[in-house]
């Protein structure tokens, strides 16, 4: 029987998020993946309350919310440290991790929406990407962790790698390079690590199955 | 060296209420800056740039921005007294879950319930009730959220309670008849005294936000 197991989905970043980390820390797991139109009976029954991915299972005890999830990974397994070990220096990593993890709802924004909602979504990306840009990259030569990605880097991924996704089935340039040198930069930096090429996301599959979910949304949205 | 905390708050903020409380706990001395929200000072946009919202620890002159970071960061470095996060790793993540929660469905649905009106303010309170029943069962018959002793999810939640009449009064219900041992495990808190000077009183908060309501324009 594994000792760990982890729920996740194709398509979503958070996830993935918890891959890199076990990938990174050399953690074997087993990788059950759900259908999230059709959550199966043992992720609802190990997270009850938010019925989502990711949820890591460790000896039977299940661990919810993904930056709870890295936090209990990198404690328990503290090789190669995602968390810095100053107190302070890991309270301004955490910050940057909340906000990451308090901008993910701009995914869906931005998917759901069409014309005037589109614009205010895009708007919204711009801003955030500017935070990035202005505030957190500041002093950042290569990625948050230094030469190696760590907790801050993964946080933001969703910028790194779905960004893109949603790009390209919207038909969308957000995060122009010559307007945000730095992150362009950093998403760069953060593709060409070695765990992140080679447990990379199926972007072609991701683009194909949302594509198609969003086709049926907006045809249902003006009938 | 001499430790400098400053702590940049406003009175009826339940975020701000938490870091007072976990100072308190660890017996720290720091100065207590009250900020206007509607003029804010030149400090508490130069410490929080990004979000420019109280509450801001600064600690010689470093600042430290969101709550449960800012208790997380005073557990840590004033580890020897009044621990507020339990050792052991799992329970930790279940602390981290419940305060997570906390802040993303019961603070939420808590908003709407007194921002809003009719069937809007009535979903929310329904929703608002059943968060408060989940968290309370949580709880379970223990003193504390952390058990025996008061911890993390209790200075999370804590400050709450100092906005239950306000709950009550805009969604016209008793949160005591819905969710009688969250009350008792309240009224427990406020027996100590880092919690009762931490969180302002009830009526006040319930006139602050009546006059809030008003210039906003929520009636």
């Amino acid at each position: 029987m594994a000792v760990l197991k982890l729920f996740g989905s194709f398509f979503s970043p958070y996830g993935y998020r918890v891959i890199w980390a076990l990938k990174l820390k050399g953690i074997p797991y087993e990788y059950i993946d759900e259908d999230l139109r059709n959550k199966s009976p043992l992720l609802l029954q190990y997270n009850p309350i938010h019925k989502q991915v990711p949820v890591l299972v460790h000896d039977g005890k299940p661990i919810c919310e993904s930056t709870v999830i890295l936090q209990y990974i990198d404690e328990i397994w503290p090789q190669n440290l995602l968390l810095p070990a100053d107190p302070y220096d890991r309270a301004v990593a955490l910050f940057w991790i909340k906000f990451a993890d308090d901008k993910g709802y701009l995914m869906l924004k931005l998917y759901r929406a069409n014309g005037e909602e589109q614009q205010a979504a895009v708007k919204e990306w711009l801003e955030m990407l500017e935070v990035m840009e202005e505030h957190a990259l500041i002093g950042v030569k290569k990625l948050f962790g230094g030469d190696e990605i760590n907790m801050v880097d993964i946080a933001f991924s969703f910028v790194a790698i779905w960004l893109g996704v949603l790009e390209d089935i919207l038909g969308l340039e957000i995060c122009e390079p010559h307007k945000f040198p730095r992150v362009s930069s950093w998403i760069q930096n953060f593709q060409s690590i070695p765990v992140i090429k080679d447990n990379f996301p199926d972007t072609d599959k991701m683009s194909t199955f949302l594509k198609h979910g969003r086709e049926m949304m907006l045809t249902s949205k003006s009938n | 060296m001499a430790e400098e905390v400053v702590l940049l708050d406003f009175w009826p903020s339940l975020f701000g209420m938490r870091s007072r409380i976990a100072l308190a706990e660890k017996g720290i001395k720091y100065e207590y800056k009250e900020e206007d929200l509607r003029n804010k000072s030149a400090l508490l946009l130069q410490m929080n740039p990004v979000h420019k919202k109280i509450p801001v620890l600064i600690h010689n002159g470093k600042p430290v921005c969101e709550s449960l970071i800012q208790v997380q960061y005073i557990d840590e470095v004033w580890h020897d007294k009044a621990p507020l996060l339990p050792s052991d790793p799992y329970q930790k993540a279940t602390v981290r879950f419940w305060a997570d929660y906390i802040d993303k469905k019961i603070y939420d649905l808590g908003s709407r319930v007194w921002k809003t009106k009719g069937e809007e303010q009535a979903t929310a309170k329904k929703e608002f009730i059943e968060s408060l029943k989940l968290i309370e069962k949580e709880l379970g018959d223990k003193p504390y959220f952390g058990g025996e002793s008061f911890g993390y999810v209790d200075v999370a939640f804590i400050p709450f309670y100092s906005w239950f009449y306000d709950y009550e009064k805009c969604g016209n219900f008793s949160i005591e008849a819905e969710c009688p041992k969250l009350i008792a495990w309240a009224k427990r808190c406020m027996q100590k005294e880092s919690v009762a000077k931490s969180l302002p009183d009830q009526q006040k908060v319930y006139d602050f936000i009546l006059q809030m309501k008003k210039h906003f324009g929520i009636e």
